[in-house]
């Protein structure tokens, strides 16, 4: 049997030449040029323009221009000045991934691994608010949840909301809308991990003792992981950074940094400032997703 | 190390499942002996992965009861029976080591120190060494003991076994074969073995069950359904046979009479499932023996003369097709033994066979002739 075993295509091709190999080694290098330098130009430069800014002098204007002082001090002045904010924001973008998560995941398995033929439209449907643009959609939240709505009526009927109380401008409102607006980031990457678990492994599992709780902790969970990073990720960092959900949603109390960075560029007009917070915020944004991924990568090994 | 209870006998009654309007297990009812190798032999699609899987409490019977000794475990959860599984597909967890795959069973039953446990298990196996890697890192028989290992390490009283040769080469199969009875032979476990592989049936199995479109046609020791089996179906399922459709006149002088052809046979009443009306007279091919004119056949004995259309000379034995003067071909094997000459092809030839060798089953009366191709290996149609 062994006997006949290495008779397959004959001889190995034969080497080629080092040119070709040469050229072969680069067009990896030249399929990226398009994306790198689109990167540079309009994601490096600003970068480094911005990081300029935020160490302008601060007592400058648009008008009287700005000196370059190198005022590191801009940073501590910010937080010092701003820290409700970012707390504020990491809060909000935390609960509403919680909540998100808690509809999400059960929404992608079911998708996934239930809806058999149906799992292309409800997709569908999942992506639908999107083709509407993100101000309309938020803007029909402020419209549910209005003071004379239905839905205020309706819970101040029913005594779940006193009769002088509201669901617009509070932090419920504004994370019932990071929750919507960002669902479908969570639930496309956990659905494509979801799609493809075999479900016979959960025969397995649940032949070899582990009850439907433990199934999911040691089969479904861990092979959904890789989704479940990615959408996470791909909702929190936006999330963390959003100010239309506060701006509409909220008043001033439930301002999210991105608030605070809108109003510094485009209504103080105090770019130092800007510059500063976003750096802190993209910062502060890399910190939590590095945490967060060495976490979870070693979750996945144990 | 006998964690469960003592255990006993698996009885499958009524068993029936049905998907919308179709049956696909039919009212199966059979006992398996504590300790035993059961094989389900059945062709692709007649509900032998249905039954496992009823068995192990995946699949929710229509009707009827599965019970382990005395305990009535239809309703059970799979997560609750002493019943493991080694899946057609493997199914082994892609995300853990092979170490982790194995030790899974002992971890979900709350058991600590599994190490030993687990080391022990893989040597059974032979794959030794092999705790760190991951599934994707073997080869498809390595996956297959790893499947194994994972299912045994769990001590259950039954071991459900889904063709778990099917993805193998022909070497490797023998291989596992004589290995998965060695292993059963030293756990003496309960091991129902499902394939579609006749001679994997046979080798392995103390009792052979086999199963058509869902219902069992026959149950019984390999031998005995080879040399007296009760169908049509089974007669060419299990190997191969000469069915040649007759008339039964009645027994008489502890023989029944056969009508086959214009040619009178007789049969012995202990292998006649029938003794009235149309019937089949079956004789196995390797039970034939060919000579050159009728005076060679010893007394006693009963034959048909024919034309010799093919031999092909297979080593062992040389199978030969004889067409008879109604045109029906007839399967022999002749062993090669060097005591007979080859006969050629075109010639003349007549077959004959010792009564007590034949064997005669009732037969739809529309029914004709049956002789099944000569097949190699029986060849693994996947399901
Ligand atoms: N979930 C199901 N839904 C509908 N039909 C099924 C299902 N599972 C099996 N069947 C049908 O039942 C029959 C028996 O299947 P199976 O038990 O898998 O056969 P085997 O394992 O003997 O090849 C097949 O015809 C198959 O198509
Ligand atoms: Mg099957």
């Amino acid at each position: 049997m062994t006997l006949l075993a290495p008779t397959g295509s004959g001889q190995p091709p034969p080497a080629p030449p080092a040119a070709r190999s040469g050229r072969r080694r680069l067009l990896p290098y030249l399929l990226l040029l398009p994306g790198a330098a689109w990167l540079l130009i309009f994601f490096g430069v600003p970068l480094v323009q911005l990081a300029a800014a935020s160490l302008y002098d601060p007592s400058g204007s648009l008008s009287t221009g700005y000196a370059m002082t190198w005022a590191v001090s801009n940073y501590p002045d910010v937080l010092q000045a701003y820290w409700p904010q970012f707390l504020r924001s990491f809060g909000y973008a935390g609960l509403a991934l919680v909540l998100a998560l808690l509809l999400g995941y059960p929404l992608a398995y079911a998708i996934a691994q239930k809806a058999g033929r149906w799992n292309n439209l409800l997709l569908v449907c999942v992506v639908a608010p999107m083709f509407t643009s993100f101000l309309v959609r938020t803007l029909a939240w402020k419209t549910i949840l209005s003071d004379n709505g239905a839905l205020v009526g309706l819970l101040r009927d029913v005594h779940l909301l006193a009769p002088d109380g509201r669901l617009l401008a509070t932090p419920f409102a504004v994370v019932l809308g990071l929750t919507y607006n960002f669902l479908p980031f969570l639930v496309l990457p956990l659905y494509a991990s979801l799609e493809r678990l075999d479900h016979r492994l959960l025969e397995a599992a649940t032949d070899l003792y582990a009850s439907p709780v433990q199934a999911f902790r040691r089969v479904t969970l861990p092979l959904s992981m890789p989704g479940l990073v990615a959408g996470t990720l791909l909702f929190f960092i936006p999330a963390s950074g959003d100010y239309i959900n506060a701006e509409l949603l909220g008043t001033p109390n439930e301002y999210m940094i991105g608030n605070v960075i809108d109003s510094a560029f485009l209504v103080r007009l105090d770019y130092p400032q800007g510059a500063a917070l976003s750096f802190l915020l993209m910062a502060a944004i890399l910190a939590v997703v590095f945490g967060y991924l060495r976490r979870a990568g070693t979750e996945e090994v144990v | 190390m006998a964690r469960e209870t003592p255990a006993g006998d698996l009885r499958l009654a009524n068993l029936t499942k049905r998907f919308g309007v179709f049956t696909a297990v039919d009212d199966l009812s059979l006992t398996i002996g504590q300790g035993s190798f059961f094989a389900l032999l059945g062709a692709s699609g007649c509900g032998k992965t249905t039954t496992l899987r009823m068995i192990a409490g995946l699949e929710e019977p229509t009707s009827g009861q599965v019970l382990l000794g005395d305990r009535d475990i239809t309703r059970l959860r799979p997560y609750k029976r002493p019943v493991n599984t080694v899946f057609q597909s493997y199914a082994l967890f892609p995300h853990l080591s092979i170490f982790e795959n194995v030790a899974f069973g002992l971890r979900r039953r709350g058991i600590r120190s599994v190490d030993d446990e687990v080391t022990r298990m893989l040597s059974l196996v032979q794959l030794d060494g092999y705790g760190n890697r991951r599934p994707a890192q073997l080869s498809g028989g390595q996956q297959q003991r790893v499947a194994l290992a994972r299912a045994l390490i769990n001590r259950p009283q039954v071991l459900l076994l889904d063709e778990p040769l099917g993805a193998l080469d022909l070497k490797l199969r023998r291989q596992m074969q004589i290995e998965l009875k060695r292993i059963q032979t030293e756990v003496g476990i309960t091991f129902v073995h499902v394939t579609h592989d006749q001679e994997e049936a046979m080798t392995m199995a103390d009792t052979v069950a086999v199963m058509n479109a869902g219902r069992i046609e026959q149950l019984g020791a390999p031998a005995d359904i080879y040399e007296f089996p009760a169908t049509a179906f089974v007669a060419n399922f299990l190997g191969q046979s000469n069915l040649l459709a007759g008339e039964a006149t009645g027994v008489g002088g502890g023989d029944v009479a056969v009508t086959a052809h214009g040619t009178r046979f007789s049969v012995p009443a202990g292998r006649s499932r029938a003794e009235h009306g149309p019937v089949h007279l079956g004789v196995r091919p390797e039970k034939l023996i060919l000579v050159g004119s009728a005076d060679q056949v010893p007394a006693g004995h009963q034959h048909v003369t024919g034309i010799v259309t093919d031999a092909s000379y297979v080593g062992v034995s040389t199978q030969y097709l004889v067409r008879t003067g109604w045109g029906t071909e007839l399967s022999v094997f002749a062993a090669n033994s060097g005591t007979s000459a080859r006969v050629a092809v075109g010639s003349e030839a007549v077959a004959y066979w010792d009564p007590r060798h034949a064997f005669l089953l009732p037969r739809d009366a529309a029914d004709t002739d049956r002789t099944s191709p000569v097949l190699d290996e029986p060849v693994g149609a996947s399901s």
